[in-house]
């Protein structure tokens, strides 16, 4: 080899130069706010086009010369599911955005109610996936160096080292130069758009030399394919669906393609063009696969590593120059894929574990001391410094032996656990975190179990006979034949169990369980994220103070955006120049802008530790209910009160209205004592003027006369009256009680009452009158008389009845009249008691004191005077007590 | 023949007291009791005059009143309206029922013959 290792070095270190310069500058000018290119959909594309690693590059080739077209598959894969299954990546997408999603494990997380325990078990995965995979680029620099130095000068570990060092210092400086609230690296996105310019250009060059430089143009190259064992290759069908399968899932799940292409997506629209423009490069990057593999199987010694043959053939042709631009293509292969996955890498360690056990070990004043900001920083750079580090170890460990494809589908298997918790929290409510943490268990076991262990190496971790005869003999665990499935292709078969257990288990489980309210909350704002973006108000308002929630900002977003921030939001709220309110709004929108620097657990962890409301628990919820079920007593408290209060009132309305009532009457009673005096004076006074007159003859006079001495009796009657009443409200009554029989009484009655020649008939059923009474007879006699006089003037039946009862009643008897009238209306029945008192606005005799002047006669006798509804006709109730008469009841009945 | 007068009074003697005076100043006087059958004693009766008590069983005399206001053929008849309440709403209640004349009781004699005297124009003295 003519090429010089010195010279070789000279391009590596040039090459890195320049990739540190673009970088530089793409991140100055981010910085600058000039965005332009940086934005363009042909870098989104391109980024993600570190889907070709080194293995692409160098293996590709080495795939086909081995198995034949299956390494299609690879390309394959990829291209089905951006072309095929878009929609579910602008979902992915969206989200990303829309949660301020900061890594895989992170979407996990946030989508299963920010658990921070599915963080650190997807980030463990991944970082396991992941681990062999860096070491595989470090041995592919370290073979591809070893080509060029005929493993002559320098040894492959210090190469090893070297590469790994080197990484480690890009990626530190540029993947966490600072804490980007959307978490892009221009910078790096930029240079690895950069590189994957290199390694198209790179193998381009190389498929175009063997096509027309060796084989003698594509007619030849066709006929070389015809003649070469490639052709001979049969489609393994179960082999060529999983590994479809593997390429489709790993291009989704694979924490570094996650990287590009959600998290440092910077519009929604690149994803369309990247649709058709990332098949097209893979379709680039695999056209010349089959060219080099068969000149390569032609022309180099048999033997020889067909993974190198990319390098190798031009060397074999003396083109040593071709061979420092492959060279350059399969470094920018392997560095580009090393960065991006360690920034990947770091972030979920960092925010999902590194975090998480850091705001623990400081409860409390975590949130408002020391400096938050430098320890995920700090922790993000030992992050990265520790993945490489342990790619290194891989590869020291590994002994760089075993074919590259190999590792990588070990790989693709290994991150491919996490899409079914993935596809199933996208696009299905239901999905629970125990169902997703189980699955992805159950997954990772089997996968470590039947294909990592056995894939490092027979007899590192597993002997021969371990993988012969199962642990312990027990045949149905052997780690490639498990529950006794035998004779299928290893990968296949840890692929049909793993992600087959896995997604059943993740669904059995789920469907056995119920979601935590975050969780639901969190769910319907993933699978529904197109009908609302920001809706849903997951944090009810707390005391949390606006400055607490500043400091505490300040220090992870950064003092300058943590302010635009606020005074953003106290604009909006117009507040502006104060401090913002602290609304759930303002809450949910702070912390998914600290969820895009420390994770969506995190973030949700320390605001929570300040706002004062971890997550929405089922305490919470309780709370909530409690409270609404306080609101509810009050309110029925309320009601209450309400009620008695519209009792009250209506009580007063009643009082107010008998006393109206009563005024009324009394205002027509003084009308009504007017006229009942003034009547009677009106004959006096005429008669008595025409008495006067001469010329008039005796028996006339003798009629005027008598008519005057009527009025005259009337008047004094009235007076009796008004004085009677008087007496009997003052109390100043005197009884001359006697015994005397209740018929007796009845008799004296009817006849008084009836004298003026009324026609009234009375019916009564003596035999139960006869009851001896100690009352006073003549005051007795006379409620009834006003009783019975009452029936004859008011009741209106064409032959007017009036009937008496008697009965026992208790300690009593009743006594009811009842006339067979029209009765007296309902709304009259609470005043016909009160003096003054008459039934309607027209005149009959009488001044209305009678029943008034009843009521109280009986009061002074120890009974009382009640109008019975309901009777046909008007009807009262005289109730005398017992006292009164019981001695002589039984005499009288014999 | 003099003129006619209609009484409706249900107070008996003074029914008979106003009789006695406005028969012997010449008037032919008719007597009704019962305010719910006033109006057709008036339309029966077609007295000149009529002297009407507030307070009527059956009907109030007010609304008896304003009965006769309304109706085309009685509206020109002068009224006397008689109370016994003496109050001062009384007789705006009946002046605004449209009564001619209103008189408290009791009245002195002469009072009463020489309203309706006034009443019935001079002719019927």
């Amino acid at each position: 080899m003519t090429l010089s290792f010195n010279l070789l070095l000279a391009a590596c270190l040039a090459y890195s130069a320049l990739l540190f310069i673009v970088a530089f500058a793409a991140e100055k000018r981010a910085r600058a706010g000039r965005l332009g290119i940086l934005r363009s959909p042909l870098v989104y594309t391109l980024s993600l086009s570190i889907y070709c690693t080194a293995w692409t590059f160098y293996g590709a080739v080495g795939y086909a010369a081995r198995s034949g077209l299956e390494f299609v598959t690879i390309y394959l894969g990829p291209t089905l599911v951006i072309v095929g299954w878009w929609a579910m990546l602008r979902k992915l997408v969206r989200i990303g955005r829309a949660q301020r999603i900061t890594s895989i494990a992170d979407l996990i997380s946030s989508r299963y109610g920010k658990s921070t325990a599915l963080g650190v078990l997807v980030t463990l995965l991944a970082v396991i996936g992941t681990t062999p995979y860096i070491a595989l680029q470090l041995q592919s620099v370290t073979l591809s160096f070893s080509v060029f130095t005929d493993g002559g000068v320098g040894d492959e570990t210090s190469t090893g080292l070297w590469v790994a060092a080197g990484l480690a210092l890009f990626t530190i400086l540029f993947g966490t130069r600072n804490l980007d609230v959307n978490e892009h690296h221009h910078g790096i996105v930029t240079a690895i758009a950069v590189e994957a310019v290199v390694k198209l250009v790179a193998i381009l060059a190389v498929g175009a030399f063997v096509v027309w430089g060796v084989a003698g143009g594509p007619t030849a190259v066709f006929a070389l394919i015809d003649a070469s064992p490639i052709a001979q290759w049969q489609m393994q069908q179960g082999r060529w669906v999983t590994l479809l399968l593997l390429a489709a899932t790993a291009f989704v799940c694979l924490p570094r393609m996650f990287q590009v292409m959600v998290v440092e997506n910077t519009d929604e629209t690149h994803l369309a063009t990247a649709a058709w423009a990332f098949p097209l490069y893979l379709l680039a990057m695999s056209l010349f696969v089959v060219p080099i593999a068969v000149v390569g199987l032609a022309v180099l010694p048999a033997g020889s590593n067909p993974d190198l043959f990319v390098l190798n053939v031009p060397l074999a042709f003396d083109k040593e120059w071709l061979a420092m631009l492959v060279f350059l293509g399969g470094f920018s292969s392997a560095t580009s894929m090393v960065i991006v996955a360690a920034i990947a890498l770091s972030t979920m360690v960092s925010n999902n574990i590194v975090m998480p056990i850091w705001l623990n070990a400081r409860r409390g004043d975590a949130t408002l001391s020391g400096d938050v900001r430098n320890v995920v920083l700090r922790a993000r750079r030992l992050s990265i410094a520790g993945v490489l580090a342990l790619g290194y170890l891989y590869y020291r460990l590994s002994g760089g032996g075993g074919a590259l494809a190999a590792i990588g589908l070990i790989a693709f298997l290994g991150v491919a656990q996490v899409m079914p918790a993935l596809v199933g929290g996208l696009f299905w409510r239901g999905a629970t975190r125990n169902g997703a943490a189980a699955g992805l268990i159950v997954g990772f076991v089997i996968w470590i179990y039947a294909l990592f262990l056995p894939g490092i190496g027979t007899g590192t971790v597993m002997s021969a006979q371990f993988l012969a005869d199962g642990p312990f003999d027990i045949g149905w665990l052997r780690p490639r034949a498990l529950f006794g499935i035998d004779g299928l292709d290893p990968l296949v078969h840890a692929t049909l169990w793993s992600l087959g257990l896995n997604a059943s288990v993740f669904v059995v489980v789920s469907l056995l369980g119920f979601p935590g309210p975050l969780e639901r909350l969190q769910g319907s704002e993933f699978v529904n994220v197109f009908r609302f973006s920001t809706a849903h108000k997951g944090r009810s308002p707390t005391t949390a103070e606006a400055e607490d929630l500043l400091m505490m900002a300040q220090r992870i977003l950064g003092a300058r955006e943590a302010q635009a921030l606020f005074q953003a939001t106290a604009a909006r709220q117009g507040k502006d120049g104060y401090l913002p309110d602290v609304t759930s709004d303002f809450l949910e929108r702070l912390e998914r802008e600290m969820a895009g620097s420390v994770g969506a657990a995190t973030a949700h962890a320390m605001l929570g530790q300040i706002a004062g409301s971890g997550a929405v628990s089922v305490a919470d919820l309780m709370r909530v209910a409690d409270e609404s079920a306080q609101m509810m007593e009050h309110s029925i408290q309320l009601e209450a009160k309400s009620e008695e209060l519209g009792r009250t009132a209506r009580q007063l309305r009643e009082a107010n209205e008998k006393l109206t009532a009563i005024s009324i009457q009394k205002d027509a009673f003084l009308s009504q004592i007017s006229h009942e005096l003034r009547t009677p004076m009106t004959s006096i006074r005429a008669f008595s003027e025409i008495l006067r007159e001469a010329g008039m003859d005796r028996e006339t006079r003798d009629r005027y006369a008598g008519i005057i001495h009527d009025e005259a009796l009337r008047l004094t009657r009235l007076l009796d009256d008004l004085l009677d009443l008087s007496v009997l409200e003052n109390g100043q009554i005197n009884l001359h009680e006697t015994d005397v029989e209740l018929t007796d009484v009845i008799d004296r009655a009817c006849t008084a009452a009836l004298s003026d020649g009324a026609r009234l008939t009375i019916r009564r059923v003596v035999a139960d009158e006869r009851l001896m009474l100690h009352t006073d007879a003549d005051r007795l006699t006379q409620v009834f008389i006003n009783i019975i006089a009452n029936a004859a003037k008011y009741c209106d039946a064409p032959s007017p009845e009036l009937r008496i009862t008697v009965s026992a009643c208790g300690d009593g008897i009743n006594v009811d009249f009842i006339d067979n009238g029209g009765g007296i209306p309902m709304a009259q029945h609470a005043v016909i008691f009160e003096k003054f008192s008459r039934l309607g606005q027209t005149r009959i005799a009488g001044a209305g004191l009678g029943l008034a002047i009843c009521r109280e006669i009986v009061a002074r006798l120890g009974g009382q005077i009640s109008y019975l509804p309901g009777q046909g006709g008007a009807a009262f109730r005289v109730n005398l007590p017992q006292a009164r008469f019981g001695a002589h009841a039984v005499a009288s009945v014999a | 023949m003099g003129k006619r007068v209609l009484l409706i009074e249900d107070e008996p003697n003074i029914v008979e007291a106003v009789r006695y005076l406005l028969t012997r100043e010449g008037w032919a006087v008719d007597t009704h009791s019962n305010g719910a059958t006033a109006l057709d004693a008036v339309a029966r009766r077609r007295p000149d005059v009529i002297v009407l008590d507030a307070m009527l069983p059956g009907r109030s005399g007010f609304d008896i009143l304003r009965d006769l206001r309304t109706a085309p053929d009685t509206s020109a008849i002068p009224v006397l309206m008689l109370t016994a309440r003496g109050q001062r709403r009384d007789r705006e209640m009946a002046e605004a029922a449209g009564a001619s004349r209103f008189m408290t009781k009791p009245f002195s004699n002469s009072d009463i013959v020489d309203c309706l005297r006034e009443l019935g124009g001079h002719d019927a003295a």
